[in-house]
C-alpha cells in the first residue's frame, strides 16, 4: 500500500474518522449544509462523472452535510433549471456543476439570480472582475499523472508504439497527449504515440474503432481522454494490449491489462469549498493543484508492471511532489519540427500559458 | 362514446395506468410509491419553479414536433429535425457574427428568420430527394441530420470559432441586444410563446385554408390529389420546408435565448424528442402543445425525483417509456364498441361456441341450416 497514499478507501477511512471527530462539541459550531452535485453523464461511467460522484459520496458521509445529486443533465436550459431547483427547492447553498459546458452561460446566469448561493465549477477559467464572486472554478494538473502513465508505458511497451484515444483537440486534452508522450520518450526516445480524435466526449463506437485500428497498427499500450474510458480499456484488454486508465480507476474492468492510471481526487477541492462555505469565509474562486496538493492521484500498479518501471515512475513522482519537476520545458519541438519552447525556458504547472496549448509535441503521430 | 371524448380520455387513462405501473415498479425497488407520485406532481406542476421548469423544457419540443407533424400531414415520415435544429442555431450565430444587425427586436427577428430558412431548406432537401430522386425520406432525413451535425461541428470548431473559446469550441457570443430574454422577469423565454403560436398557426392552416387542405389531401392519397390537379410534389416540398423552418427556428431560439453562441451543447436531442411528441399527438398541431408540456413535465419531475429520492435517471426514462407505450397502445381501444363489450360482460354465464366462418366452406346461416361445429369443418363432413 506504500505506493498509494491517496486511494479512495483510505480517504473514506479518514473521512469516517473526521465524522467521528465531528460528534465532539467542537463541531457543533458548523451549521448543516446542503450541497448539490450535477453530472453530465451517468454517475457510474468508470470515468469523468464517477470521479466526481466518488467525492460527492465522501461528502455524504460527513456529519451535517446533505448531498442532492442529478445525473445525465444536458448542457442546456435543463442544467439552469437543475441548479435553480437545488437552491430553491432543496435549499442547497453550495452547488457543483461538474461539466465544462455548464460554466458559460448556464452557471453564470443562475449565479446572478442567487447571489447568496456558492457555485464551484470543474475545469472552467474563473477570472477576477469578469465572473461573479459567488462562482469559482477548480481543476487538477492531471498531466502530471499522464506523464507518469507515459513513464510506465515507456517501460512496458515492446513495439515502441503507444496510443492515445482523445475526444477533441482542445488545450486540456492536448496537454495530456503531450505529457503522456513525453513521459514515454523520457524512457526510450524512439517511442511514438499515435493519437485519434473521436470528435466528442462520449462516442463508444468510435472509441472502440480507434482502439482496434491502433492495435492493428502495432500499438501495445493505450491511454485516453474521453468521458468514459470503459470501452477503450475493455477493447484494449480483449486485444491482449496494455492500458493506462484515466479519470477514475478502471482496474476492475481489466485487472491483467491495467498498468496504472491518472485519477482525479476531487475530494480535496470539494472539502476546500465546503469548509469555506460552512465557516462563512470568502468563496475560494480559483483553486488548482497537482499530485503535491492532492488534486490528482495514481491508480495502484497492476500485477504486470515491472520493478524498474515502478522505481522510475516513483522517482519522477517524488520529484514532482517536491516541486522540482517541470513537464513542459525547453528545448521542445512540436511534431512539425517547429520550436515551441526555447532551451533554458520552462513552464510551471500554474502558468496560464499551458492552458492555451495548441500543439502536439515531437513523437506524436497525429494532427489537430 | 363520442370521438372527441375518446381523444382526451384515452391518453389520460393511459397516463394514469402508467403511473400505477410505475408505482409498482418503484415499490419493488424499495421506494414508497405514494411518495414518488407526490414528487412527480410537485416536480412538474407543484409550484411556480416547477411550472417554469416544465414550460421551458417544453418550448423547443413544440417546434421540433412540428417538423415531424407538418410533413406527416403530407404523408411523409421525417425524423431528421435534429439536423435543422443545429443548422438553425448555426445560421443564427453565423449571421450575428458576420453581419452588423440592429441590436433590437428587428435584429433578433432576422436571426430567427435566418435559422428558419436554413432549417427549412434542409428538410426540403429530404423532400426533394423523395419526390425527384425516389429516396426514402425517413432514411434520408435521418442521415442528413448526421451530415448537418458534421457540418456544424466543422464550422464551429474551425472557420467560425471564437479563438477565446479554449476548451469548449464555440462561435462568438451574440450581442446582448440580440438575445431573447425571459417573459417579464421569469425564466421562461419567449420561445415558448413562439412555439405555441406556431402550433396554433399550423393547426389553423390545415383546418381553414385551401392550401392546408390540399396538403392533407396529398397526405391522404397522393394519386387522387394529382388526379384532381393538385401540385402534389410542390405541396410536399412546402410541408417539408415549413416543418424544417420550425425546427430551424427552435435552434435559432436556443442559441439566442439560452446558449448565446453556437456550440456542441446545442446538439441535445431536441429533434429526436420531437418525433415522440409528434407521434403521441398523432401529428395534430393543437395536440402538440399539451403533449410537449407533458414531456417537459416528465423532465422536470425526473429532476426532482433524482434529487429527493436518489433514483437513477433511468427510472424516469422507464416511466416515460411505459407512458408512451400505453398511450400508443390505447389507440387500439379507440374502435372498440364499448356497448357490445359491456353487454357481453353483463350476460354472465357459459357462452355459446361462436361458429367459425370460413369463406366457401361455411354455409350461410340465413338458410336456417344446422350450426356447423369446428370439428365438422375440419373433418370435411357434409
Amino acid at each position: 500500500m506504500s505506493h498509494q497514499p491517496l486511494n479512495r478507501r483510505d480517504s473514506i477511512k479518514t473521512l469516517a474518522a473526521l465524522g467521528a471527530a465531528a460528534s465532539s462539541p467542537f463541531a457543533f459550531a458548523q451549521k448543516p449544509i446542503t450541497v448539490g452535485v450535477i453530472y453530465v453523464g451517468p454517475r457510474d461511467d468508470y470515468g469523468y462523472n464517477q470521479a466526481q460522484a466518488e467525492a460527492a459520496a465522501a461528502l455524504k458521509k460527513m456529519s451535517g452535510v446533505k448531498v442532492v445529486e442529478e445525473e445525465n443533465v444536458p448542457e442546456t436550459a435543463a442544467v439552469q433549471k437543475t441548479m435553480t431547483g437545488m437552491i430553491a427547492q432543496d435549499g442547497a447553498s453550495l452547488v457543483f456543476p461538474t461539466s465544462f459546458g455548464y460554466f458559460d452561460p448556464h452557471m453564470l446566469a443562475v449565479a446572478g439570480k442567487f447571489p447568496n448561493a456558492r457555485f464551484a465549477h470543474c475545469g472552467g477559467m474563473w477570472t477576477e472582475g469578469k465572473h461573479p464572486k459567488n462562482t469559482a472554478s477548480y481543476f487538477g494538473y492531471i498531466d502530471e499523472c499522464q506523464y507518469l502513465n507515459g513513464v510506465i508505458a515507456g517501460h512496458m511497451s515492446k513495439s515502441g508504439k503507444i496510443g492515445f484515444v482523445a475526444a477533441k483537440p482542445i488545450p486540456q486534452v492536448l496537454r495530456n497527449i503531450n505529457a503522456f508522450t513525453m513521459g514515454a520518450r523520457s524512457v526510450k526516445p524512439g517511442i511514438t504515440c499515435n493519437v485519434i480524435f473521436t470528435g466528442d466526449w462520449s462516442m463508444p463506437v468510435k472509441e472502440a474503432e480507434a482502439t482496434n485500428s491502433m492495435a492493428d497498427q502495432g500499438v501495445d499500450v493505450f491511454t485516453m481522454h474521453v468521458d468514459g474510458p470503459k470501452v477503450i480499456v475493455e477493447t484494449a484488454a480483449k486485444r491482449g494490449k496494455m492500458v493506462c486508465g484515466y479519470h477514475a480507476s478502471q482496474a476492475k474492468l481489466a485487472p491483467q491489462a491495467y498498468l496504472t492510471g491518472a485519477e482525479w481526487n476531487w475530494l480535496t477541492a470539494y472539502t476546500t469549498f465546503l469548509e469555506a462555505a460552512r465557516s462563512g469565509k470568502p468563496h475560494p474562486n480559483f483553486i488548482r493543484g497537482g499530485l503535491k496538493e492532492g488534486y490528482v492521484k495514481m491508480s495502484a500498479y497492476g500485477p504486470t508492471v515491472t520493478e524498474p518501471a515502478k522505481k522510475a515512475a516513483d522517482a519522477v513522482k517524488a520529484s514532482m511532489i517536491a516541486g522540482k519537476f517541470d513537464i513542459f520545458k525547453g528545448p521542445l519541438k512540436d511534431n512539425k519540427g517547429k520550436e515551441i519552447i526555447a532551451a533554458g525556458k520552462s513552464f510551471k504547472q500554474t502558468d496560464l500559458e499551458l492552458e492555451k496549448m495548441n500543439y502536439l509535441v515531437e513523437g506524436v503521430n497525429g494532427s489537430i | 362514446m363520442h370521438s372527441r371524448a375518446k381523444d382526451i380520455l384515452l391518453p389520460i387513462a393511459a397516463i394514469i395506468a402508467a403511473l400505477l405501473l410505475f408505482g409498482v415498479f418503484v415499490w419493488f425497488a424499495g421506494v414508497n410509491p405514494v411518495e414518488v407520485w407526490v414528487l412527480l406532481f410537485k416536480g412538474a406542476f407543484g409550484d411556480w419553479y416547477s411550472w417554469q421548469n416544465t414550460l421551458q423544457r417544453a418550448a423547443p419540443l413544440m417546434l421540433t414536433a412540428l417538423c415531424v407533424a407538418i410533413p406527416a400531414r403530407a404523408g411523409l415520415t421525417i425524423i431528421g429535425a435534429e439536423g435543422s435544429v443545429v443548422l438553425g442555431g448555426l445560421a443564427c450565430a453565423w449571421m450575428a457574427q458576420t453581419i452588423p444587425l440592429p441590436g433590437n427586436m428587428m435584429g433578433t427577428a432576422l436571426l430567427c428568420i435566418a435559422g428558419a430558412l436554413l432549417g427549412g431548406l434542409w428538410i426540403a432537401l429530404a423532400g426533394w430527394l423523395r419526390q425527384y430522386r425516389g429516396i426514402n425520406e425517413t432514411i434520408s432525413s435521418l442521415l442528413l441530420a448526421y451530415v448537418a451535425i458534421g457540418l456544424f461541428k466543422h464550422l464551429v470548431e474551425g472557420p467560425l470559432r471564437d479563438p477565446g473559446s479554449l476548451n469548449k469550441p464555440s462561435t462568438f457570443a451574440i450581442a446582448e441586444g440580440l438575445r431573447i430574454s425571459g417573459i417579464s422577469g421569469t425564466d421562461v423565454h419567449w420561445g415558448l410563446v413562439i412555439g405555441v403560436l406556431a402550433c396554433i398557426a399550423s393547426g389553423l392552416w390545415f383546418r381553414l385554408t385551401s392550401s392546408g387542405f390540399a396538403v392533407r389531401v396529398v397526405g391522404g392519397n397522393p394519386r387522387a390529389a394529382q388526379l384532381v390537379g393538385l401540385p402534389a410534389s410542390k405541396l410536399i416540398l412546402l410541408a417539408c420546408a415549413l416543418g424544417g423552418a420550425c425546427a430551424g427556428l427552435a435552434g435559432a431560439i436556443e442559441v439566442a435565448a439560452v446558449h448565446t453562441s453556437a456550440n456542441a451543447s446545442l446538439i441535445a436531442g431536441y429533434g429526436y424528442a420531437g418525433i415522440l411528441v409528434s407521434f403521441i399527438a398523432r401529428h395534430h398541431p393543437f395536440a402538440i402543445i399539451p403533449v410537449a408540456i407533458l414531456f417537459g413535465g416528465f423532465g422536470a419531475a425526473g429532476s426532482l425525483l433524482q434529487r429527493r429520492l436518489g433514483l437513477p435517471d433511468a427510472s424516469v426514462q422507464v416511466l416515460q417509456g411505459i407512458a408512451f407505450v400505453l398511450i400508443l397502445a390505447s389507440e387500439a381501444l379507440r374502435d372498440v364498441n364499448w356497448k357490445a363489450v359491456f353487454s357481453r360482460m353483463a350476460a354472465f354465464g357459459p357462452s355459446e361456441p361462436t361458429p367459425v366462418v370460413i369463406a366457401g366452406l361455411t354455409r350461410n346461416p340465413d338458410l336456417g341450416a344446422p350450426t356447423w361445429t369446428p370439428d365438422q369443418v375440419r373433418g370435411d363432413t357434409k
